[in-house]
């Protein structure tokens, strides 16, 4: 019995999501008294694989099949429930991404395990019950839920844990072999293309966050949130009326039918606040409001508000910025 | 081609979330429920899809009791030609996963669309295990459908892109934008949805295999530090030393 980890790696890195999910295997392993294993994903390097021990991963499987760099959800599938097997791993945790749940929902009928998605936190094992938290309505509310089946799998909310680095320890990356074949890769993508990121942060991940609404009047004032955001190291992102008529597109629409992001710090340009807006963003640490509306619904949901015109507001964030570093 | 396509009854965006005083449920009590904005997405593609594609059917399929009747019916209103519901409490992913399954392999449906995720539970769990529970391949999260006969070309949403995939029918999508603009039902639409078939069927015997205890609302915020906006670079100060968050 053991815990499984599900590593997803990009371009040699692992992701950081991944290294969350690891340092959260680890914990709920030592809290379980077994050891956590993690199966890699993805493009990965044995180097940043091993390095894996600074979260508290003991061992690493790691196939080398080269058709395993892009996601296939059917290969992928049989790879992690192949690595499970092996390791009679009674629980599973991946990160709550696009992969993570496509692949999760398929493991948890193959392996018939009770799966929880957008987990927040580790679970409640007292009593003899399996319990985790998990967000609902999308960011409005929280809900714990019992996990009654003898396998579970668990995807992780990216942002509620944070990674662990005890620096010099390493995993012990071993081959492993799912033996798959032609036909375990009938799904595969034809072609993968990548956007451009601002900054290169991918949104999703990103521990600080600009966004603007339709106070900003149109996308070619676009470049004060930019200059910001690379002054700060975040993520750009919007609202939905702002995604709607095409500004920005429609991956940078944070809300309770775009995406949910729970950075550390979340700013917002020129953004009223409506109910779904604020779903999308209330589990964010710290909520900057920025508005010329004192009345703005979004104030009461903030940590720190400047009641004034973003466009002469927002330029002297980013010099404030620039002098700080 | 035949196209399910599941919708879920959810609460309106602009709801205040409440519980009842034990926390055990979501209380409904005046809340209006929507077709699930996500599935809307499902429904007005494989609307689109039939027109293109003469001798097409779209089936709407949900699993809920009688109260779910009237976003059914707006569902027929829009577009598609007959619905079935299964009648039971979708108590969770899994359960209603199986219901799914089981209709679609009854009905011999060709493309199974749902949306992304529900609002009110937020699983995006039911596509990848419907999809498992037929044996056919799931694309999800997906923002483009076409279809070329049998054959399909998908969008998939990953982290920072997207990939092109080709699956031929049966398929499971799980569908959100820019798919399609959502349609609303026009009027004509409203009259004939009255005599559309609406067919209840009653539900497998599969037992869920998670179960929610308690709700809680998120924790409140402490109030807000207003910064003058003609010193605004006081904020990055506050930010860095007492947020500690840059």
């Amino acid at each position: 019995m053991s815990v499984l980890v599900v590593v997803e790696c990009d371009k040699g890195e692992v992701k950081k999501s991944s290294l969350e999910v690891a340092t959260y295997g680890a914990q709920l392993a030592a809290q379980l008294g077994t050891s956590a294993t993690a199966i890699a994903v993805g493009e990965a390097t044995e180097d940043n694989l091993a390095k894996l021990g600074e979260q508290g991963i003991s061992k690493v499987l790691y196939d080398k099949e080269p058709r395993l760099k892009d996601f296939v959800n059917n290969a992928y599938t049989k790879l992690i429930a192949t690595a499970a097997q092996q390791e009679d791993a009674k629980v599973i945790v991946l990160a709550n991404s696009n992969i993570g749940a496509a692949v999760g929902s398929r493991l948890s009928i193959r392996l018939q395990a009770s799966l929880a998605t957008n987990v927040v936190e580790l679970p409640r094992t007292d009593g003899g019950q399996f319990t985790v938290k998990r967000g609902a309505f999308s960011g409005k509310a929280f809900s714990d839920v019992v996990l009654t089946g003898d396998r579970k799998i668990i995807a992780v909310k990216k942002n509620s844990i944070e990674a662990q680095h005890e620096a010099g320890k390493t995993a012990e990356v071993a081959d492993f072999s799912a033996q798959l074949g032609d036909q375990d890769f009938a799904d595969a993508p034809k072609q993968v293309v990548m956007q451009d990121q601002a900054g290169g942060i991918l949104l999703p991940e990103a521990e600080r966050v600009v966004s603007g609404g339709r106070g900003m009047k149109g996308p070619e004032n676009w470049g004060l949130i930019e200059d910001l955001a690379k002054a700060l190291g975040a993520a750009t992102a919007c609202s939905k009326p702002v995604s709607d008529v095409d500004w920005r597109p429609h991956h940078e629409h944070v809300g309770q039918t775009g995406i949910t992001v729970s950075p550390n710090l979340y700013i917002a340009c020129g953004i009223s606040g409506a109910i779904q807006h604020l779903a999308g963003v209330n589990s964010s640490k710290v909520i900057v409001v920025i508005n010329k509306d004192p009345e703005a619904p979004f104030f009461k949901a903030a940590d720190y508000g400047i009641v004034g015109d973003v466009f002469e507001v927002l330029p002297k964030l980013t010099a404030a910025v620039k002098e700080l570093n | 081609m035949k196209f399910l396509v599941c919708i879920s009854n959810v609460p309106d965006t602009t709801t205040k979330i409440t519980f009842t005083p034990d926390n055990k449920e979501f209380n409904k009590a005046g809340v209006q429920f929507v077709i699930n904005p996500w599935d809307e997405y499902a429904l007005t593609r494989a609307i689109e899809l039939k027109e293109a594609n003469p001798g097409s059917t779209v089936t709407v399929l949900n699993v809920g009791e009688a109260d779910t009747e009237p976003n059914i019916r707006k569902a027929l209103a829009i577009g598609a030609d007959d619905a079935i519901r299964v009648n039971a409490a979708p108590t969770d992913a899994f359960f209603v996963a199986e219901q799914i399954a089981a209709v679609a392999k009854e009905g011999g449906y060709d493309v199974i669309l749902m949306g992304k995720e529900s609002i009110d539970y937020n699983g995006f769990q039911v596509h990848g295990m419907v999809g498992e529970l037929l044996g056919i391949p799931t694309v999800a999260p997906a923002m483009k459908l076409d279809m070329s006969g049998n054959a399909a070309t998908l969008e998939r949403e990953i982290e920072g892109g997207k990939e092109i995939v080709q699956v031929n029918a049966p398929f499971v999508a799980s569908c959100q934008q820019p798919m399609c603009e959502p349609r609303i039902p026009n009027m004509r639409g409203i009259m004939t949805a009255r005599t559309k078939p609406l067919k209840v069927v009653a539900a497998t015997g599969s037992a869920a295999r998670t179960q929610v205890t308690e709700y809680a609302l998120p924790p409140k915020k402490q109030g807000v530090k207003l910064i003058d906006a003609a010193n605004a670079g006081e904020l990055i100060k506050l930010l860095r030393n007492e947020a500690k968050v840059i």
